[in-house]
């Protein structure tokens, strides 16, 4: 066990990155030219106004995104067994791989489904 | 289990925390310098040699016109967000930074040459990695452009599909040291020898991934510019979009000190060990390697990203994994690693020299 005083450091960093970025953004937006016309604030589109309502996406991202929340599930039930293999001895062995396999079924069958397949 | 590492006074932390930004804010800015230079002699060629000696203010006239020009909002942005993401992004990129090891404590003058020692160091590690995709993929959706959506949303989905593959790899060298405290898999490392001995395949497979991570060549796509305009960043300008460059290189050095820490000692060294010098050595190497990768090395497509990513690195870590369980559950003698490390090392080396050449389709010279 790390001592409290271990994870007090975390927001001290945390506190003084956070001023750095803070002000280097403060710092760049008081410098500088501010002559803003309506051509400038234009989204990327080669002079055009940009048509239609853009915040809508394909689904596959969505996918990948579920996939990645229970895959890194099964990694955090993994990090407990990495740390204390020894100790569980030749069980401990055969629950870990009966759990992966179990999500290994999964896997496969995500694989044939295609849903990996991005095309 | 007791704490065997002294605790630095909040003040002391607070100064290095502030050293370590700096420092990885001028690393980040000389880096570029590096290596617009060696992308330069790779393609027999002298890179920026004007500004001062060697080009050495070259970074600093950078900075300066980065901060003078125009700091944009455009129209269509979600105003706070647009603002808060290079925040986050940069932010969450220099935070990882602190908890590597540059040596035995005490030999920061007094104080311990880290600022977090944590005993859950490599969860906090891929806690911060995985917040710093927040900031990308707010860059997109705030600023209101298709171009920047669509290059955030590739970003972000390679970026955790390759942290998955990250934190499996991991599993193998924990099972092996049997802690998660960056400080004790340096000196496991230390007794036992360096862990790329033992689990190569893991150190391939995490250095690979740390590559993506980090958003470089051949995984460099959500920044390629002749795809999606340049990616999440299109619509930024000024010092918000060097915070993204600056994140993202700081990423890549982050990377190539965490791959010494986990498989290549860290900063011990068989001879001659004297901490912070060999960990800048086997960085300066990594980055140097990272380099010369980007030099010679084409992109992949982004399907083929994240196929290899799923189909082959997240299944092979974990089959390293179970491997590495096997032998450390039965406590059969680890040596049993080195062989088999040794045995990847050789079919894949051999692979690499046999595999039939790529026929060439349809002429070209």
């Amino acid at each position: 066990m790390a001592p409290i005083a271990e994870y007090v450091n975390i927001l001290i960093y945390l506190g003084v990155a956070l001023f750095i970025g803070l002000a280097a953004l403060v710092v760049g937006a008081l410098l500088g030219p501010k002559k803003p016309d309506r051509a400038k604030l234009m989204p990327y589109e080669s002079g055009n106004d940009p048509a239609g309502e853009v915040r809508r996406f394909p689904v596959h991202f969505y996918v990948v995104a579920m996939l990645f929340i229970l895959f890194d599930v099964e990694i955090a039930f993994l990090w407990p067994y990495a740390v204390s293999a020894g100790g569980l001895g030749f069980y401990g062995f055969l629950g870990v791989v009966g759990f992966t396999l179990l999500l290994l079924v999964g896997f496969l069958y995500e694989w044939w489904k295609g849903v990996m397949r991005w095309r | 289990m007791s704490w065997p590492y002294p605790v630095d006074p909040y003040w002391m932390a607070a100064l290095k925390a502030l050293l370590v930004v700096v420092a990885l804010l001028t690393a980040f800015a000389f880096m570029t310098l590096i290596e617009r230079r060696l992308l330069a002699r790779f393609q027999i060629r002298l890179g920026p040699n004007r500004v001062g000696p060697w080009g050495l203010f070259q970074p600093i006239a950078d900075a300066i016109k980065s901060i003078f020009k125009e700091d944009l909002v455009v129209a269509r942005a979600d105003r706070v967000l647009f603002v808060l993401a290079p925040l986050l992004a940069v932010t969450f990129a220099l935070l990882a930074f602190g908890a590597i090891p540059f040596g035995p404590p005490g030999s920061f003058f007094g104080y311990n040459p880290w600022v977090l020692n944590l005993d859950l160091g490599l969860l906090y590690l891929f806690a911060v990695g995985e917040m710093a995709i927040y900031g990308i993929f707010l860059a997109g959706w705030a600023s209101g452009s298709k171009y920047s959506l669509l290059g955030s949303l590739r970003a972000s989905a390679a970026l955790f599909s390759y942290s998955l593959g990250l934190g499996a790899a991991l599993l193998a060298p924990v099972l092996l040291v049997g802690s998660l405290n960056l400080n004790e898999i340096v000196l496991w490392q230390r007794e036992n020898g360096w862990l790329i001995l033992y689990a190569f395949p893991a150190f391939l497979l995490y250095s690979i991934a740390a590559l993506a991570e980090a958003a470089r060549t051949p995984f460099d796509l959500p920044e390629a510019e002749q795809e999606l305009v340049g990616g999440y960043h299109t619509e930024y300008s000024s010092i918000k979009w060097a915070l993204f460059q600056m994140a993202e290189y700081i990423h890549l050095i982050t990377a190539s000190a965490l791959i010494p820490t986990l498989f290549l000692g860290g900063w011990t060294m068989p001879f001659l060990e004297v901490p912070y010098l060999w960990m800048l050595v086997k960085m300066a190497l990594l980055l140097f390697l990272f380099i010369w990768i980007r030099a010679t090395w084409f992109r992949l497509r982004y399907d083929q990203l994240l196929r290899f990513g799923w189909g082959f690195l997240f299944p092979a870590a974990l089959v390293w994994f179970l491997a590495t369980a096997l032998v450390v559950a039965l406590d059969l003698p680890r040596s049993l690693l080195l062989y088999l490390s040794l045995a990847a090392f050789l079919l894949l080396l051999g692979a690499l020299l046999y595999s039939p050449k790529p026929v060439r389709k349809g002429g070209g010279a």
